[in-house]
């Protein structure tokens, strides 16, 4: 059989697979706070959830091409292709969100010790274990390098005090992987003095604090440090080496980024929504002003698809697609915010109100979802390098303009 | 559908921009310009494209031509809107071309393609009645008259209006709106040469008394827009390829301005002002790409959905080049406002091409009407 036949009938195989085992109530769209934070505290909302997951994870599918003596599913990449495609085209929700396989894991791959990797890849692989990332601090955002959790050495160990803040999920994580300032000299570039560590988060001293955001309730949280022993040998790389390999991590974070993106319910889409609320603009005037912007929105919506379509298939060609993906994040970003703040014209008071979680509301779910969505539309042009940050990089990665 | 270009297509886009490049500058550009040349384009250009047989490139195979498809019509007209060229070529391959293909009967399309592909006659579309394009309107008179009709009524800004050979022209006859193929030589149709601020050939076009015989009608008498909606999508993504090439030159020469122009004792491309309102150009450039090259796709690969990818390619491509263009002026600083500066010239021939065949609120509007909305 030619590789071509063997792929086809991978695909086949994973079709039938799929049919069989992916419940249909997990091929509609994840409803808002239904995802699978994976590890020791994991929950299901439903029996149809925990047996997708429990499958998935039987299949050693979640993390489809790592070895399979650490616990992967040893695909290789066109296989893995072919099940992210099969996925998507049957519309599978993801089983589970598992920042140790999307971020650190493919890093404590390419940088850890044998230890490290058998310590921490197998529980990855299983969901046993959660990981949350703990890089940003108060002073630190845009700025990640200014970062400056204090790490004095005793014995074996770092002795570690200060705050994380914005680590994601952090009061349901087992581990995170942790930026800290291993080296204060001012003659030095701040760059130089920060080490890569992994930690567990049921050391003592560790106290998590979730953030309230502008939409209400939200899964950001701070972190804050009182005297937590880490162990020296849980550090990833060089200590002091930690900044280039961070810089190789943020690259799996867009993608990571996306991912949880694609996963979280958005409300209806701008089309179907100025359906509905447009014929209810009684000036003639007024409507087609907002009809033009919702056009407007509609179009760049479009354009962004023929984009990614673009990018698959140049990548397909094995072209270098980096210089279009550069535009991604923030394209994606400012046409959110575009999105909903033409919501908000379009639908007037109805867009403003104030979810009480209760029955008998006043408002309906399109609209809370509206108002919702509307506050967290600044998350996606801050959080992962804010719009200027992209703005910074394409002007220099990619136009190549003097600093 | 696939958006990238195939080999043959690439090899094509290839020799267009390296034949542009040797074969047409501003310079000649600037002469037709003092000159007030009559045509607005290069004869000899134009032969050459023949020659080379780009007249052929949407005839299929059996009608005599290369069968490139729509992507081939983009693989040309980019690289000729990076240097400005003008030619019959939209006109004539693309509006005319695709009238005859789509509209005409089979005498029809025996006399004409042929004569295009071997670029025996030039064509001109004469649709708009009014300063801004708007198809709905048309006042121009189709009147029976024994076996033929009689023409009356004026047509605006016709493009390549001035130098054709064959009219289509859209009119009113009692079965409803019908597009007819006038000679632009028939007695009673007077042009008026239209000098406009890119240099290219266009005119506004009287019809007075004009007899045609019912063979000149294209298609059948009162289904003409909906031939002459399909002529113009067509023509509108033609025109997004020429846009896209202008825009690309008109981004690259500030983005290049950026990396040499010194002020302050350093290079005004390391100012952060410039450099985001550069990137967010950036963006903007890669979003319309996309959208014009699926455009091109999907005329021949998704035709049931013209409508509303020419409008999405026509807006953002627009877009796009009004943003690129007033930018390129604006970064130039001082001599971004004189003539002696090329990026003026693309500046003007872009906006003339967001005019055409519909701007940005035009086609938001289509898209919204396609939508739902």
């Amino acid at each position: 059989m030619s590789d071509k036949e063997h792929l086809e009938q991978f695909r086949q195989e994973v079709r039938e697979w799929l049919e069989a085992n992916c419940p249909p109530e997990m091929r509609t769209p994840t409803p808002e706070g239904g995802i699978v934070w994976v590890g020791s505290k994991i929950q299901f909302d439903s029996e149809p959830q925990r047996l997708w997951y429990e499958r998935m994870c039987d299949k050693r599918w979640f993390a489809p091409t790592w070895p399979v003596e650490l616990g992967g599913g040893g695909l290789s990449k066109d296989q893995a292709r072919i099940l992210e495609r099969e996925l998507s085209r049957m519309k599978c929700r993801m089983p589970m969100v598992n920042l140790g396989i999307w971020m650190i894991g493919p890093i404590i791959l390419e940088f850890g010790t044998e230890e490290q990797k058998r310590q921490h890849i197998p529980k990855m692989c299983s969901g046993e274990a959660s990981w949350c990332q703990g890089f940003s601090e108060p002073n630190a955002g845009s700025d990640l390098a200014s970062l400056k959790m204090r790490a004095d050495v005793d014995g074996d160990d770092f002795v570690l005090n200060g705050l994380k803040i914005w680590t994601s999920y952090a009061q349901k994580s087992d581990w995170m992987y942790c930026l800290i300032r291993t080296d204060n000299d001012p003659a030095k570039d701040k760059q130089q003095g920060i080490t890569l560590v992994l930690l567990d988060m049921n050391n003592s001293g560790i106290s998590v604090k979730p953030i309230e955001l502008l939409s209400g309730k939200s899964n950001f949280c701070q972190v804050f440090f009182d005297n937590v022993r880490v162990p020296i040998k849980n550090v990833i790389g060089e200590i002091n080496g930690g900044w280039p390999i961070t810089k190789k991590l943020l690259q799996y974070e867009r993608g990571a980024m996306s991912k949880l993106n694609e996963s979280s319910v958005k409300g209806r889409d701008l089309t179907s929504l100025a359906q509905e609320y447009l014929p209810q603009v009684a000036d003639p005037m007024q409507r087609a002003a907002l009809r033009d912007r919702i056009a407007g929105i509609i179009i760049d919506e479009k354009a962004a698809l023929f984009t990614m379509q673009r990018v698959g298939e140049e990548a397909k060609a094995g072209g270098d697609v980096g210089t279009i993906t550069s535009i991604f994040k923030y394209a994606a970003g400012e046409e959110g915010r575009q999105k909903y703040e033409v919501l908000l014209a379009l639908m007037g008071h109805r867009a403003l109100g104030w979810d009480l979680g209760s029955e008998g509301q006043e408002f309906n779910q399109d609209e809370l979802m509206t108002a919702k969505q509307w506050l967290l539309s600044w998350t996606y042009c801050i959080a992962g390098g804010s719009s200027e940050i992209q703005l910074n990089v394409i002007a220099k990665r990619i136009l190549g303009l003097p600093s | 559908m696939a958006l990238l270009f195939n080999e043959e297509q690439r090899l094509l886009q290839e020799t267009a921009q390296d034949y542009f490049q040797n074969n047409f500058s501003t310079k000649t550009l600037r002469q037709m310009r003092e000159n007030q040349d009559a045509l607005c384009y290069v004869p000899e250009l134009w032969q050459q494209m023949v020659e080379m047989g780009w007249t052929g490139i949407l005839a299929t195979e059996e009608e005599g031509g290369l069968g490139f498809g729509f992507k081939g019509v983009g693989a040309v007209l980019e690289p000729a809107g990076k240097t400005l060229a003008g030619s019959p070529f939209l006109g004539t391959v693309v509006l005319g071309g695709s009238a005859i293909q789509l509209g005409g009967n089979d005498a029809q399309r025996a006399d004409w393609l042929a004569k295009i592909i071997g670029g025996e006659v030039r064509f001109a579309l004469a649709v708009d009645e009014t300063p801004r394009h708007d198809p709905n309107v048309c006042k121009t008179t189709a009147t029976k008259n024994g076996g033929g009709y009689t023409l009356d009524g004026e047509k605006l800004f016709v493009m390549d209006g001035a130098c054709a050979d064959q009219l289509i022209v859209s009119a009113t006859s009692e079965a409803g709106p019908t597009l007819f193929i006038v000679d632009a030589k028939a007695a009673g149709v007077t042009r008026h040469r239209l000098a406009m601020i890119d240099t290219r050939n266009a005119a506004r076009i009287v019809f007075k008394n004009v007899q045609v015989s019912a063979d000149a009608v294209l298609g059948q008498p009162g289904n003409g827009n909906e031939i002459l909606e399909q002529v113009l999508d067509r023509g509108r993504i033609a025109l997004c390829a020429e846009m896209l090439g202008i825009a690309q030159w008109l981004f690259d020469t500030t983005i290049d301005y950026l990396k040499q122009r010194v002020q302050f004792d350093v290079l005004i491309g390391s100012f952060q002002a410039l450099q985001h309102r550069a990137s967010r150009m950036f963006v903007q450039m890669q979003l319309a790409r996309s959208t014009v090259l699926a455009a091109l796709a999907c005329v021949d690969e998704n035709p049931a959905f013209l409508p509303y990818y020419a409008s999405a390619a026509k807006a953002k491509m627009s877009e796009a080049l009004e943003l690129v263009s007033s930018e390129a002026v604006q970064m130039h600083g001082g001599i971004g406002v004189t003539d002696e500066l090329d990026v003026g010239l693309y500046l003007k021939r872009g906006r003339v091409c967001v005019a055409a065949f519909g701007d940005i609120s035009f086609h938001r509007d289509r898209v919204a009407r396609i939508s739902g909305l």
